[in-house]
């Protein structure tokens, strides 16, 4: 297919700039950082998750199937999800990808896929894990370019509360270090976590969970902070971004009542003139059934 | 260093292989929370030496019946030394403690050590106490207790009674154990930081009931292992192992905590030495076990402990912060375990003899490779040592004509 030169092609969907980088950083682990998991596992995990996102297509009667926000879940989780057990990770990329078909509220998903299924079963108390300092140098900055460049290259609309949130969490880390009489190495040495970007600008970042006004994205980036900071400072556990997250997520209808705005749609872009144009999609189907997977405008999650 | 953790309560146990004048002995660490007496502990160096040796790096022999070497390791503990041993504190001292805002929470004497619980309010004033008690702090170390001080970390603080010592019996310090219930997995080694010349090395066991130990704010990497290498390394292995240690830690940036051994103790295979029973892992602080039973402890039983063996060696620059760690639900087991493959030496000259000794040669190669790859060494001089005369023959494959004219 040859562009029409008379129209502006559409830009590529953003997702595939976001799996492109996931992919990337996987290869990377596998290959030079030895990740606890072995490409047999990685091909499990994404061929579960693909499989899971087809079934529920069926199930759910959507007008197409689109691998690619599972494709992003699943390369997520390959990042973030440890475990000894084939099962268990069969089950981690099925309650992954469900959940943004199950647990929903007023059609909007209310857990970021990723977050849902890490937080689910590690609250279960099975035998998965997640390693929050498995990353090196290399990978950290490489990543952070790349995630910083997708920020620019995809205009994104919902990019706040990415910013909001890594400002927040740097500002908590200086503080707490500044409180302790740390050396400003530690926070920095805090802030260089592969997880931490895989965290902001894939999972918190996702458009369909956020709240819907600015001021509501904000507030609700500093609240994920602030009890992240409790975790990790008050109680002494790992990961507490992902249980913050995980938590706040379930105040989102409660903020966006406080704080309102309008709803996210991934086809407004066609009704604002000063936008141009960037899905390419079956508008129609969206008021029909609420966009599950529809290309996202912004550093977003699957 | 040994931690025992289950949920919040951790058991440490600090060895230190001190060879100095008892009376200069003395070690400052910082402690989660205030310790009563029955929390303090005077351990068995035994125990201590049989973990070392069950968990330590080591050469797997095939085609031979010798132990394997036990990687020989040197532990570093924070230590600082005092210039003069202080006498017990009578109420004066108590007072001027008082002034300097520290404050003398516990006072106990433990087996062969003096020890006391400090709280303090500023680090000013604990420096200005350890030194007028005798104790050198260095440069850099007011930092340091300041920031554990803002963190509420107590400060335990060890001097060697020589009374008791003499009395006891002793004629090395026995390890120090202390049992507490703390949220914080970690271990504190910053002041361990402030005087030393270069990097310090530090060995961390953890025994846990779940799985393998890693550090959340640093990568932890397996070491290198199950690689074939040159027979000669045997009467090496420990200078092996430490070049081949200090390249990993290179290839890491020197950022890395390296895992030497991970395993669930019931069992291992092979075993440089038997697995601890229950009454040493017990005396280790493993509080989970129960007592024993009539029949004893069964060696082939569950023992729910898994052990974890991290090796690090760490400076200020790379490892700017105290080791934090977590308990994952990972029962994969790794060993750092290095191969000897000694060659049939019997005479033959039957073709499957050719065939054999052709492979031999080959597999000297991979070896020789191997440990120039693994420790930077150089291959020349490694096939030297390897001795044989093969260095002479070039190592090229041999040719397809060769086997038909031989004869």
């Amino acid at each position: 297919m040859r562009a029409d030169s008379s129209r502006p092609r559409p830009p590529l969907d953003p997702r595939l700039y976001q799996i492109a980088v996931l992919s990337g950083l996987l290869i990377y682990g596998l290959g030079w950082l030895h990740f606890d998991i072995t490409p047999d596992r990685a091909a499990l995990l994404l061929s579960f998750a693909l499989l899971t996102q087809y079934a529920c297509t069926k199930l759910w009667r959507l007008p197409k199937f689109d691998p690619k926000s599972a494709l992003i879940s699943g390369l997520s989780l390959c990042l973030l999800l440890r475990t000894n057990f084939v099962v268990l990770a069969i089950l981690a990329a099925v309650i992954t990808i469900s959940s943004k078909f199950v647990v929903r509220y007023q059609e909007k998903h209310i857990f970021n896929p990723t977050n849902f299924g890490l937080v689910f079963l590690l609250f279960l108390g099975v035998p998965v894990w997640v390693s929050p300092g498995q990353w090196g140098n290399v990978a950290y900055f490489g990543f952070l370019m790349a995630c910083l460049g997708g920020l620019v290259v995809n205009r994104a609309a919902r990019s706040d509360v990415t910013y909001a949130f890594l400002i927040s969490f740097a500002l908590l880390q200086f503080g707490r270090a500044f409180w302790v009489l740390q050396r400003w190495a530690v926070p920095l040495h805090r802030l260089e976590s592969g997880a931490l970007l895989l965290f902001a600008f894939f999972m918190i970042s996702d458009p369909k969970t956020t709240p819907n006004s600015r001021a509501g994205r904000i507030l609700f980036a500093c609240l994920v902070t602030a009890f992240a900071g409790f975790i990790q400072f008050g109680l002494y556990r790992t990961n507490g971004i992902l249980w913050s997250l995980a938590l706040w997520s379930m105040a989102v209808p409660l903020i966006d009542r406080l704080l309102p705005g309008p709803k996210y749609e991934w086809n407004r872009a066609r009704s604002n003139p000063n936008q141009k144009a960037r899905v390419p999609d079956e508008a129609p189907s969206s008021l029909r059934q609420p966009a599950l997977d529809r290309p996202a405008l912004g550093p977003t999650g699957p | 260093m040994i931690l025992v953790r289950d949920g919040d309560r951790t058991v440490l146990t600090m060895s230190n292989d001190y060879s100095g004048e008892p009376t200069e002995f003395a070690m400052v660490v910082p402690v989660p929370t205030l310790l009563e007496k029955g929390q303090i502990h005077v351990g068995d160096r035994a125990v201590l030496d049989h973990l070392d040796a069950y968990s330590a790096p080591r050469l797997v022999e095939y085609f031979d019946e010798d132990p394997c070497r036990i990687y020989a390791e040197e532990r570093n503990m924070q230590k600082m030394a005092p210039q003069a041993i202080g006498s017990m504190m009578d109420r004066a001292d108590v007072a001027r403690a008082k002034s300097l805002g520290v404050t003398i929470e516990a006072r106990y004497t433990v087996g062969e050590y003096d020890i006391l619980i400090l709280s303090a309010k500023q680090s000013g004033g604990l420096e200005t106490w350890l030194v007028e008690n005798g104790y050198t702090i260095p440069r850099g170390a007011t930092r340091v207790l300041g920031s554990y001080i803002r963190q509420g970390m107590k400060f335990f603080v060890a001097k060697v009674n020589l009374g008791e010592q003499k009395r006891l019996g002793f004629s090395y310090l026995r390890p120090l154990q202390m049992a507490y219930e703390s949220p914080k997995f970690m271990l504190p080694i910053r002041l361990g930081m402030v005087n030393a010349d270069g990097p310090q090395e530090l060995f961390v066991y953890a025994i846990t009931k779940n799985g393998r130990v890693e550090t959340t704010n640093y990568r932890t990497v397996r070491l290198p292992e199950g690689m074939d290498i040159p027979e000669y390394v045997k009467d090496q292995f420990p200078r092996f192992y430490r070049a081949m240690f200090t390249r990993q830690v290179e290839s890491e940036n020197r950022e890395a905590v390296f895992l030497e051994y991970a395993w669930n103790m019931s069992w291992c295979d092979p075993c440089a030495a038997d697995p601890l029973n229950a009454d040493e892992l017990r005396s280790l602080g493993v509080f989970w076990l129960g007592s024993p039973g009539p029949q004893g402890w069964n060696p082939g039983g569950p023992q729910n402990t898994f052990i974890t063996r991290l090796h690090v060696r760490y400076d200020a620059a790379h490892f700017p912060e105290d080791l934090v760690f977590q308990e994952t639900t990972d029962q994969s087991n790794f060993q750092a375990r290095y191969v000897l493959r000694h060659p049939w030496k019997g005479d033959g000259t039957c073709d499957a003899v050719r065939e054999y000794r052709r492979t031999v040669r080959e597999r000297r190669v991979k070896e020789a490779e191997t440990l120039a790859s693994l420790t930077g060494w150089d291959l020349a001089s490694i096939r030297r040592r390897m001795g044989g005369g093969w260095s002479d023959e070039p190592d090229k494959p041999s040719s397809w004509w060769e086997p038909m004219w031989k004869n």
